[in-house]
């Protein structure tokens, strides 16, 4: 293999050509850039999906009541200001999709995973900047034709963001025509972007890390980053496939999924969810990243347990692909295999405990510091943990007879994948003065996490008793049914705290717009943190470093070293005198900057 | 939490919930350990003056230990699941009392082989949404769909199975209680999938003879 060092001089030559506007701004080129156009897209979606669960919730506190200011709203999407069937089933299926495929998918990988990945491995910028930029727009492009699925006839999608099949593969049993179809392309479109990003991570993390950037100095997100990456390229051509034979069979006449042709309609499930399950890790997984460096920075103390962590990783990516068939226990598909399934998804709960456990351990002895980032990683944990436990209900068979399909199911999946944003929060916080070169503020941050904590279980806890009592997932009225009545006031409870939850959000787009034009600027480390991000400046140039490429002398997470009176110790700065690297490098070993 | 789960009527309903019990108090047991250890951890190791972090990098015996531990927990949990799992849905035990239930968008259709216990002759009986049993019979429900996917849930007989169209699904319960049971649709099935649902009707020994009478007086 080249030299790393020799590899990335190339771009170093056009490190001090100015660009214009549209290139700097727009048709960018720069992972930072980019980074910070994938955070604005998935900021401003995070704020639809979070009003088309507002709605929703709405109509499962006080069902078939007017929404108080929507009587404007034409017909047939509302009735007077009343939510009907088909536009609440619309609202549940594009709440999860925008949430999935472009908030947190642009949020944690686009904006993270480009931000991050040049700059903690200590490359100028990605492997492919092209491609980079490529795939930020036709994310965008997506983002487009998915947004103008709710302004055709018909309405957007209603048939679930798992759009199982037959229900949406044919327009007759929805209703729904030009929505779905956009769904599809949009998904396809969108599929497409991520590849391109995932190609472009994986080849800059193998080939593009600094001078003394091993495998096992990378930190933990960086880690997270690229097993996502992989698995991105290996989960999303199943379901660009299969939303292609969706499509055919709605518009071209085909039977993949239409029995009445010799489709079959498990055949969706199977290709949906190979693709779905490895998913929910893409989701989780760059979140488990970020709260360990922000636990490790936050506690002073090395992260326990660096390799199994990395290694938890690998087995959680590993065992995604054969857990799929846990959401079709109650399928019709053969029961043999929903043995095979539970014991698959049973031991896929072991390496998300090692995690929990070496998290603990890393509080373990630390010198706490509750910054901001700090308090959303450690709610991270504690709402991983519920989310974590509750899995494990459903993964036997049995249990999962009564609980498929019911609130207790939304209340698990909201514990992990919701609970996600709190590591967004975590990052967003803890990066925003390398993004931006300012700082969020602290008073308005430590006031929008204890709210934010504080009503998302309310919100979400409670939901677990509905699964208990049976209340079904999806169901329009649940004052339909004289068993789910009693539970109505738990419902009116949600909503209140659902409400809350987004009302307290305001002082997080506060802070952010704030502290964007007028938050104090920020030093090169605030944090006083090791990994090799905090060693440019804030925010970093083109080019991140200047003239000469950092050198890397250890791993992330050295701090408190006995003997030193820092307690933290930057990876690119030297230690004793390393024989192999003071040969290749002089015996300076590359910049420090403090 | 555990209180709110629907009454049990079925025979096979015990032993879900006992397991659903079982894995309440695994969890929760879990959850307060760790919780408390976390709580513990942020008050006694935040930061304070002079003191500084404890140097280490992680403790292979107590990592083998948390990995191990809850691998022994989960397999084993599968194994239990294991044998509730066949007997609800591994075999239909042979019944003389079998429907076919096909889910249509929005109602439950419900054929009744009449007194010759045979499907496709003269005294076959068709009727929506009321599916009537004895109490204290094994009951075989074959599930069909005829346009989307369904999902026949009985909520007091801890029974859900998914009715797919194309093929025939056997399902079996058998209820302990008499009453009327609400028999909702759990799958996503179209604009119409909230309150499609129909009831489940136990008759005891007598009621159900006399419900026979009037529907089949014939006989």
């Amino acid at each position: 293999m080249a030299d790393p060092a020799v590899m990335t001089a190339g771009p170093a030559v056009h490190v001090h050509h100015e660009l214009g506007f549209w290139r700097t701004y727009i048709f960018s080129t720069d992972h930072k850039m980019i980074g910070r156009q994938f955070l604005f897209l998935g900021l401003f979606m995070l704020i639809v999906g979070g009003a088309l669960a507002m709605l929703m919730r709405w109509q499962l506190a006080w069902p078939e009541t007017a929404v108080p200011g929507f009587g404007w709203v034409p017909e047939p999407y509302m009735v007077e200001g009343i939510i009907p069937p088909n536009t609440y089933n619309s609202l549940f299926t594009m709440h999860a999709t925008i949430m999935i495929f472009f908030a947190v998918m642009p949020i944690m990988i686009g904006c993270f995973g480009n931000f991050l990945i040049p700059l903690m491995i200590g490359a100028r910028d990605m492997a492919f900047p092209v491609l980079n930029m490529v795939s930020f727009w036709s994310g965008l492009l997506g983002g487009l034709v998915m947004l103008a699925g709710f302004f055709v006839p018909g309405g957007h999608a209603a048939g679930g963001w798992t759009a199982y099949a037959p229900l949406t593969a044919k327009a007759i049993y929805t209703g729904v025509d030009w929505g779905q179809n956009l769904w599809n392309i949009s998904l396809i479109i969108l599929g497409v972007s991520s590849m391109m990003g995932s190609i472009n991570y994986i080849t800059t993390v193998v080939n593009m890390r600094a001078p003394g950037m091993t495998w096992f100095r990378l930190p933990l997100v960086i880690w997270s980053l690229f097993i996502t990456a992989i698995l991105l390229l290996l989960a999303l051509p199943v379901l660009t496939s299969a939303l292609a034979m969706l499509l055919f069979d709605r518009n071209l006449g085909t039977h993949f999924f239409l029995p009445e042709g010799g489709g079959e309609p498990l055949l969706w499930q199977h290709l949906f969810w190979f693709f779905g399950h490895p998913e929910v890790y893409v989701l989780v997984l760059p979140a488990m990243g970020v709260t360990s460096d922000v636990l490790s920075t936050f506690s002073r103390k090395p992260i326990f347990g660096y390799r199994a962590m990395a290694f938890s990783m690998i087995a959680i990516a590993f065992l995604s692909w054969i857990v799929w068939g846990h959401h079709m226990f109650i399928s019709g598909m053969n029961p043999l295999l929903g043995t095979a399934f539970m014991l698959s998804t049973m031991v896929i709960a072991v390496p998300s405990a090692i995690k929990t456990f070496n998290w603990l351990g890393t509080l373990w002895g630390g010198s706490i510091r509750f910054a901001t980032p700090m308090l959303f990683a450690l709610a991270f944990v504690s709402n991983f943990v519920i989310g974590g436990l509750s899995g494990i209900f459903m993964a036997s068979t049995p249990v999962d007879i009564f609980i498929h399909d019911t609130y207790y199911i939304v209340a698990h999946f909201h514990y992990v994948v919701a609970g996600i944003i709190f590591a967004m929060f975590a990052a967003i916080y803890y990066w925003f003065p390398k993004i931006f070169g300012r700082k969020l503020n602290e008073t308005l941050g430590k006031l929008h996490f204890w709210p934010t904590f504080i009503f998302f279980n309310g919100v979400f806890f409670p939901m677990h008793i509905l699964g208990v009592g049976g209340m079904m997932r999806r169901i329009y009225n649940p004052l339909q049914y004289e068993f789910l009545q009693p539970l109505q006031p738990i419902n009116v409870f949600i909503t209140a705290n659902a409400f809350l939850l987004g009302l307290v959000q305001i002082l997080f787009v506060v802070n952010f717009v704030w502290s964007l034009i007028a938050g104090k600027p920020s030093e090169r480390n605030p944090w006083q943190a090791n990994t090799l991000e905090w060693a440019a400046p804030s925010p970093p140039p083109h080019g991140n470093w200047g003239e000469a490429l950092p050198v890397v002398h250890g791993g992330p997470y050295e701090y408190s070293v006995p003997g030193m009176a820092e307690d933290y110790l930057p990876q690119n700065q030297s230690r004793r005198p390393s024989p192999t690297l003071a040969k290749r490098h002089g015996p300076s070993g590359g910049q420090v900057t403090a | 939490m555990m209180r709110w789960l629907p009454e049990n009527v079925s025979t096979y309903g015990g032993e879900v919930d006992s397991l659903f019990y079982l894995i309440y108090y695994i969890t929760a047991a879990v959850f307060i350990l760790v919780t408390v250890a976390m709580i513990a951890f942020l008050v006694m190791y935040r930061q304070r003056q002079g003191r500084r972090a404890i140097y280490s990098h992680g403790n292979t015996t107590l990592e083998i230990v948390w990995t191990v531990v809850p691998a022994i927990i989960l397999v084993a949990l599968s194994f239990i699941s294991q044998a509730t799992w066949a007997r609800i849905k591994g075999h239909v035990p042979p019944s003389d009392f079998k429907v076919q239930v096909t889910a249509k968008q929005f109602n439950w259709e419900i054929l009744y082989p009449g007194p010759d216990r045979k499907f496709g002759t003269a005294d076959d009986l068709v009727l929506e949404n009321q599916l009537h049993v004895p109490v204290g019979q094994a009951v075989e429900v074959v599930l069909q769909a005829k346009d989307v996917i369904h999902s026949f849930f009985l909520p007091n007989l801890r029974l859900k199975q998914d009715a797919v169209p194309g093929r025939e699904i056997p399902v079996w319960f058998e209820a302990t209680k008499p009453g009327q049971y609400e028999m909702p649709c759990a799958e996503l099935c179209g604009f119409g999938h909230s309150g499609m649902k129909g009831w489940l009707y136990v008759h005891t020994p007598e009621e159900y003879a006399k419900w026979v009478k009037e529907k089949w007086p014939a006989s």
